[in-house]
């Protein structure tokens, strides 16, 4: 009995050692070594044949040079910022998009849900990439969304969408947008509609009843859909270096440039380190309010 | 089209057939080989060819820097190469295994010996300049019939590149061609290693940099092409390929090629065997059969590059031979000049000083 248990313990355990804590361990340890012109291109590398005296000449060639690096360039702490910002705003607008999307679902009549929930996820079916390098058609200069505004007459120069930070924000709003709106659907489709009844018996118009009932028994399901599009975007490459311009300045391209153009991999790693510390006070803040939420359930 | 051609290579290489045992992995850059002559290889030697492309050093690079990248046959530019030979990335070529190495072309092997002494590990795929692409038409509109298409000025005088801003602008990501021609511009070494002289090219960049549409290494072909900007400071190969595409899809737009006047970079993409490559047997048997002159020459009028191989220019297409964008005259040979790999401070300076140039920060 004791011994089936432990196992089950162990499992998890098992799994954060070893996708999370030994990758973490080697790209630690990366990070506290010196570039060289080698395979691979960083120096000291651990030899075991040395045994321990070799491995504590190893530890004592480490240092935390690349940290300091990363400290007095302002680059990175520009770069970080930056990623912050367009996080928080692309969050917020995947949640302005995303929350009417889920309320409708959840308002719609009960046969239609399980198909309006299919048609959510439905573009996950597509590539991700094929995705994105479809809005660089519809946003480019002689793209869709220029011939037909030109069309209609609204404009009469191609607007210049595609390479700037509109375009990303429109890229991330598109590919996140189904992880806001099914936390929030899944919530809003629990609210039990007799407490609606109920505020308005008691005096309540429709928008009261919507801030003071709905909206503080959504919120779970609203810091869920924002933690879900909040962390990946935080790091997110692919939708700023397609559809951003030369302009955009996102972490994740940062690293991209240290690793590959620099061929600097012990920066490249401190950098990928801190965006790691970063990124664990918003998921502990996640974790927190899940476990509030489920004793508050209890 | 990348995808269509991506798409062709990859089919071709599995209706190849599953009973070949020997295989051969290429990795190239993106839209650089006539697909034909993938399957020819194929039907000559029997060597299952698995054919894969990148778009920029940096990503060949850091591949091979890995260790263990599983491909035979890899082409990085010689000034790239030269670092990775010193990191111990190849294996020297076997040249009894290389009998057609006798069609090679002594001026482009002297020139690219500086990188690679003697030859010893990598044999010219292609080579060409860096310069100025620009459609014709909205050039002349934006800038009027006198705005200098052959000189650095046009990417590098704020004057010229505030009034093309609005039509787009590509420039190279690629800081090992930008910052050499931005010296060239401001009349410095483009050769030099020294951080200051290095420095001097920062305002240069910095005043051009926000009518730069775009920093990015292969877009501007398409882009080119479909009319979407009308100024590419890029590969001389990869504009005239733009050219062509713009031809045949008769879309109005006329592209031009130019190697700036001032000087340019005369750069090679050269052909080597990784030391950890899985079968360096079909390497030799690829390598040898790309110094073929048909086959070179295949490759040359495909995507408009010269080629180092001397025997493969009577093989050439006329519009190819003749054309002084891909073969230059003598006296503009002269004026290219070649750049070699910074050391790693100087190369470390450069790389920031890129990624402060291109964020704008």
């Amino acid at each position: 009995m004791n011994l089936r248990r432990l196992i089950l313990i162990a499992i998890p355990y098992l799994w954060l050692l070893l996708f999370f804590l030994i990758p973490f361990g080697i790209v630690l340890k990366i990070s506290l070594s010196e570039t060289a012109i080698a395979i691979p291109p960083y120096t000291p590398t651990l030899d075991l044949s040395a045994g321990w005296q070799g491995f504590t000449a190893y530890l004592s060639e480490l240092d935390f040079d690349n940290f300091s690096f990363l400290a007095e360039d302002d680059l990175y702490w520009k770069a970080f910022l930056s990623s912050l910002t367009i996080s928080v705003v692309s969050t917020l607008l995947t949640l302005a998009v995303g929350f009417p999307i889920a309320y409708g679902m959840a308002n719609a009549p009960e046969e239609w849900r399980p198909s309006l929930m299919v048609l959510v996820i439905l573009p996950f079916w597509t590539s991700f990439l094929i995705r994105v390098y479809a809005w660089m058609g519809i946003l480019s200069q002689g793209g869709l969304l220029n011939q037909f505004l030109i069309w209609t007459g609204l404009i009469d120069t191609p607007l210049t969408i595609l390479n700037t930070n509109t375009a990303v924000y429109i890229g991330i709003v598109y590919t996140y947008l189904p992880f806001m709106v099914l936390p929030i659907y899944a919530t809003l489709e629990k609210l039990d509609n007799s407490l609606l009844e109920a505020a308005e018996d008691l005096g309540c118009s429709r928008i009261q009843a919507f801030w003071l009932v709905t909206a503080p028994l959504s919120r779970p399901g609203v810091i869920a859909g924002c933690f879900l599009v909040f962390i990946p975007v935080l790091g997110e490459f692919v939708i700023p270096s397609l559809l951003g311009g030369s302009g955009t300045l996102m972490i994740g391209k940062v690293l991209w440039e240290e690793f590959f153009t620099n061929r600097d991999w012990p920066v490249a790693s401190a950098v990928a380190v801190v965006l790691l510390l970063i990124l664990i006070i918003p998921i502990t803040l996640f974790q927190r309010n899940q476990q509030a939420q489920r004793e508050a359930d209890e | 089209m990348k995808l269509i051609r991506f798409a062709l290579a990859f089919s071709l290489t599995l209706s190849a057939g599953m009973a070949m045992a020997e295989e051969v992995r290429v990795y190239n850059w993106s839209d650089y080989i006539d697909e034909e002559l993938l399957k020819k290889f194929e039907d000559e030697t029997g060597v299952k060819l698995i054919y894969d492309v990148f778009d920029s050093n940096d990503v060949l690079e850091t591949k091979l820097l890995a260790g263990s990248s599983g491909y035979d046959v890899v082409v990085p530019s010689a000034s790239f190469l030269q670092r990775q030979i010193q990191a111990g990335v190849f294996q020297p070529l076997d040249q009894e295994k290389l009998p057609n190495s006798k069609n090679l072309w002594d001026l482009i092997k002297q020139r690219t010996a500086p990188y690679d002494p003697d030859n010893a590990y990598s044999v010219n795929y292609m080579w060409g300049t860096t310069g100025i692409g620009v459609n014709v038409d909205k050039v002349r509109e934006a800038l009027g019939d006198d705005a200098p298409i052959d000189s650095l000025e046009l990417v590098f005088n704020p004057k010229y590149m505030e009034k093309l801003a609005a039509c787009g602008v590509h420039f190279l990501d690629a800081s090992a061609e930008m910052i050499p021609a931005a010296l060239t511009y401001i009349g410095e070494d483009p050769k030099t290693q020294d951080t200051d002289i290095i420095a001097k090219t920062e305002p240069v960049l910095m005043a051009v940099r926000p009518y730069v549409t775009k920093f990015h290494s292969s877009e501007y072909i398409n882009a080119l092409a479909n009319g979407d900007i009308c100024v590419a400071f890029g590969y001389s190969g990869d504009i005239l390929q733009a050219r062509d595409r713009a031809d045949e899809a008769e879309n109005g737009v006329t592209i031009a090629y130019n190697a700036p006047k001032e000087g340019a970079v005369m750069w090679f993409d050269q052909m080597a065997i990784p030391a950890d490559a899985p079968n360096p047997d079909a390497a030799h048997k690829f390598l040898n059969f790309m110094m073929d002159p048909e086959n070179m020459a295949a490759a040359s009028n495909y995507v408009y590059y010269a080629n180092g191989n001397l025997a493969s220019q009577e093989f050439l297409e006329e519009d190819v031979i003749t054309d002084t964008a891909i073969y230059p005259n003598e006296e503009t040979l002269k004026s290219l000049y070649t750049t070699i790999a910074w050391v790693p401070r100087t190369q470390r300076y450069v790389t920031r000083l890129w990624t402060k140039i291109k964020s704008g920060t």
